[in-house]
């Protein structure tokens, strides 16, 4: 059976308490900065999974209910940022908050060479309500692959569908709508059983043999009645980090289990349901080579990297629920396609370029060596994961931007080159010369429709 | 790199210079053409005798036809000339190089720049250039405010010796300002309110930024022999230098962002073209490009008046000042004069054709001997500059 063979995860920096928020609660949701989307999330996510692999995935999956373009596709960026071989089939997945789990069954059941999944969300609620309260920003990738050395093995799933009323949004709506949940509960509980008693008979063994179980719901009562029907115990019961990341759309139920991956041990078999227009339930195993597979940063390091009480008009502004004045500066050109095409692995996968007579690294990548003027004499250098430090910077209270005042930043790159940049999750007052960087995929800014991604350094996290 | 120049073989003969500031009644036109009567006013010529022209603008229009049209200047030769913020210098270089060579008789550089027009604050210029979106999007402040801290580091100031240092800076150019008809700002501005402004960029505050304005200003030039028809005191080109570096200051590390080595190169190539040994000592005085604060601290190093790491100190002595050893901006600069690009760097040259004839008011420097003027484009890093050093005899 198929199993994965790498995962990683990403969570925005910023938090919203929900003692801010109109709807009140408990705990704190993550926020993605106003420099990012589903695309840019799952591209940190996707980094995370393959850093230092030499895997080459031949499916790409992007499930997403947050997803950019509404027409373009959207998993294309994911390709090009991640350095993804051309051939690859990439596909995005949308719609329901059940996209994430369901595309990492999709993958499991495909035949030939891995597949990458990737699941992200921006999920923006009506202000005031629960959606908003409850919901998270986040993202999740796994490549998934019929490979007998895989960290873990996917040893059940099953798949429940049902043409059920229960959260809905059209293209002309901002928010989403949700029937009572009540109602929705009497659908989904049987639907998540029904499909968690599949996939456990797929795995050949029962709910008592799982050392957790996740929940992934909008409904607590949902989990609440779950967990009593198949006869869970509370300490099979994973948390659900709603109080820490709050739901992530799609991208909710493989946060989940990425959670689980995080921290098992050989040898153990955890489930995660996923209840939306249906059910999804996975059953994985943990496998001896899970130890050297994980990510470079746990979904818990992710929750303690935070800044919390992000001040709620703010968040407002970058989901642009709030219209604000505007600065006083033209608005960004939109970027043209044929330079963007031509730049393609810079401006997506921050690939400059290496003279091959003196060495310098070449950022942006030259034709002509900004060192020794060797010409045409160089060869790919792959800067994503290069580490820097601040060599000067500035705050700049006139730049166009979502978030003034910007920090812009000269970088120096600990194997050579410099580079000119914006720094994102940064508070001003604490960059200082020498600040250990490091270089995130974000959405600059978005012209005539046109989404902008580009690079930005951030202090490491 | 042979760079020989056209020492004294070519003399400016007239000037004109628009006010600076909010012109809401002109337009790019109409300063033009303001610009260009009173240059051929003040050479006593009419219109009719400029055998060509070269027109520097920025952002403000397209082609010789932005002059030909409003001056009815006829079937004439017009070039327009675009090199960033330098582009009045450039202007007044390839006016005077046609004439050296023979090509004309008589030539009008003339620059001009409308920026109030756009409603923006500062420079805002897209250039419609399609792109890849990856471009820097800082402002030109903040490019320039990188000096700041890394002079300060560099040299070991404190954070409030450097504030003192370019307060001192807006400080006086804007009471040489003040004694300036045609600048932007004519007020004496104390140090608390320079020092109290509203941050802009890093540790500039609006104080340390030169003025956005709109303005013309035009020169004619002809051969030196042929000067006297026109005026009997010209002035004299000794060295002109313009240098386009190799903008990758942001992509070497040995860039430290406490010089213009742009600006070392082209006033290297001046002085050689000039005869000038000894800067400090021979330039009597300098327009130079203060368009932030820190950028003219930076640049009394780079151009020779203060040796490296001593111009803060210089500053704060007083040498740059009106009644100082060597006078700097002594018009107000960009700062208090205002800095509609394209011509700026005609409106330096405008103060030296003042100050080398005696006619600078208030702010004339007693018998100076050599003067320059010194023109960026650019930020720190990647940028463009001219060097001229002019004088009467």
């Amino acid at each position: 059976m198929a199993g994965i063979l790498r995962y990683g995860t990403y969570v925005p920096y910023c938090r919203l308490l929900r003692s801010d928020l109109p709807g009140r609660g408990r705990g704190e949701r993550s926020v993605a900065s106003f420099d990012e989307d589903a695309v840019s999330l799952a591209v940190e996510a996707g980094r995370e999974a393959l850093r230092d692999s030499d895997a080459a995935p031949e499916n790409l999956l992007l499930a997403s209910t947050s997803h950019p373009y509404a027409e373009k596709l959207n998993a294309a960026a994911v390709q090009a940022a991640l350095d993804l071989p051309a051939d690859v089939l990439a596909v995005d997945v949308s719609s329901s908050t059940r996209a994430g789990l369901a595309a990492i069954g999709l993958a499991s059941r495909m035949a030939g060479g891995p597949s990458l999944v990737c699941a992200a969300d921006v999920v923006v609620g009506a202000p005031g309500g629960s959606r908003e309260s409850m919901g998270g920003d986040a993202a999740c990738a796994f490549l998934i692959g019929n490979d007998p050395g895989a960290a873990a093995e996917i040893v059940g799933a099953a798949s429940r569908t049902e043409e059920l009323l229960d959260v809905w949004r059209g293209p002309e709506q901002s928010f989403a709508r949700q029937w009572e949940e009540r109602f929705v509960q009497q659908r989904l509980v049987p639907a998540l059983v029904r499909a968690f008693d599949r996939s456990l008979r797929d795995a050949g063994m029962p709910a008592g043999r799982l050392s957790r179980v996740a929940i992934d719901t909008a409904h607590p009562k949902i989990a609440a009645s779950f967990a009593a029907k198949t006869g869970l115990k509370p300490g099979q019961i994973a948390d659900n980090l709603l109080e820490s990341v709050g739901r992530p759309g799609a991208a909710g139920a493989g946060l989940l289990l990425a959670s689980l991956l995080d921290s098992a041990g050989p040898g153990e078999v955890m489930a995660v349901v996923s209840a939306a227009d249906g059910a999804e339930s996975v059953v994985v195993k943990a496998a001896p080579a899970l130890e050297d597979s994980r990510p470079a940063h746990s979904v818990s390091s992710w929750i303690r990297s935070r800044r919390s009480g992000l001040a709620y008009h703010t968040y407002l502004k970058w989901r642009g629920i709030l219209p604000f004045e505007p600065p006083r500066r033209p608005d960004p050109p939109r970027p043209a396609a044929p330079p963007m095409q031509r730049a393609e692995r810079w401006k997506y996968a921050f690939i400059g370029s290496r003279c091959t007579t003196c060495g310098a690294t070449n950022l942006p990548p030259q034709r002509v060596c900004v060192a020794c003027g060797a010409v045409d004499a160089m060869a790919p250098a792959p800067y994503a994961d290069a580490t820097a430090r601040v060599a000067t910077y500035t705050v700049d209270h006139l730049a166009y931007s979502l978030q003034q005042p910007v920090v812009a930043a000269v970088v120096d790159f600990d194997q050579g080159g410099r580079f000119a940049c914006e720094l994102a999750d940064v508070d001003p007052a604490t960059v200082e010369i020498g600040q250990e960087l490091e270089m995130t995929f974000r959405r600059l800014y978005t012209s005539d429709g046109v989404r902008n991604y580009f690079w930005k350094a951030r202090p490491r996290r | 790199m042979a760079s020989r120049g056209i020492r004294d073989r070519v003399a400016i003969v007239g000037m004109g210079c628009t006010r600076f500031g909010e012109h809401w009644d002109r337009g790019a036109s109409d300063l033009l053409v303001e610009a260009a009567l009173e240059a051929c006013s003040s050479a006593r010529i009419d219109r009719d005798a400029v055998d060509a022209y070269w027109m520097g603008t920025l952002t403000s229009g397209l082609s010789g036809l932005m002059l030909s049209e409003p001056l009815k200047t006829g079937y004439k030769p017009i070039t327009r000339v675009e090199n960033y913020c330098a582009t009045g210098s450039e202007a007044i270089r390839n006016a005077a190089y046609a004439v050296a060579c023979g090509a004309y008789d008589l030539v009008m550089a003339i620059g001009v720049e409308k920026l109030k027009d756009s409603g923006y604050s500062g420079l805002a210029s897209g250039g419609g250039i399609p792109t890849d979106g990856t471009q820097s999007s800082m402002t030109a402040p903040a490019t320039f405010s990188l000096l700041a801290p890394a002079y300060s580091k560099k040299y070991g100031l404190d954070r409030e010796t450097l504030r003192r240092v370019l307060t001192r800076i807006a400080w006086k150019n804007h009471a040489n300002g003040a004694r300036n008809p045609k600048a932007q700002f004519q007020r004496v501005v104390p140090p608390e309110k320079i020092e109290n402004a509203p941050k802009v960029a890093g540790m500039l505050g609006v104080f340390d930024c030169s003025g956005v304005s709109d303005g013309a200003a035009a020169a004619i030039l002809c051969r030196a022999e042929d000067a006297h028809k026109y005026t009997d005191r010209p002035l004299l080109i000794k060295a002109l230098s313009f240098i386009a570096g190799p903008a990758d200051g942001a992509k070497r590390q040995d860039y430290d962002y406490t010089s213009f080595p742009e600006v070392v190169a082209s006033a290297a190539d001046a002085y050689a073209q000039a005869g000038v040994r000894n800067a400090r000592d021979e330039i009597s005085m300098a327009e130079v490009h203060d368009c932030f604060t820190p950028t003219e601290l930076v640049l009394m190093e780079d151009l020779g008046f203060s040796r490296r790491g001593n111009a803060w100190r210089d500053t704060l002595e007083g040498r740059f000042e009106l009644g100082g050893d060597q006078p700097v901006n002594p018009d107000g600069g960009l700062k208090s004069f205002g800095h509609p690009i394209g011509a700026s760097g005609l409106r330096m040259m405008y103060e030296m054709w003042l100050q080398f004839r005696g006619e600078a008011g208030a702010r004339q420097v007693p018998a100076p001997r050599l003067g320059l003027t010194h023109n960026l484009g650019g930020a720190p890093g990647r940028c463009v500059s001219f060097v001229s050093v002019v004088g009467a005899n």
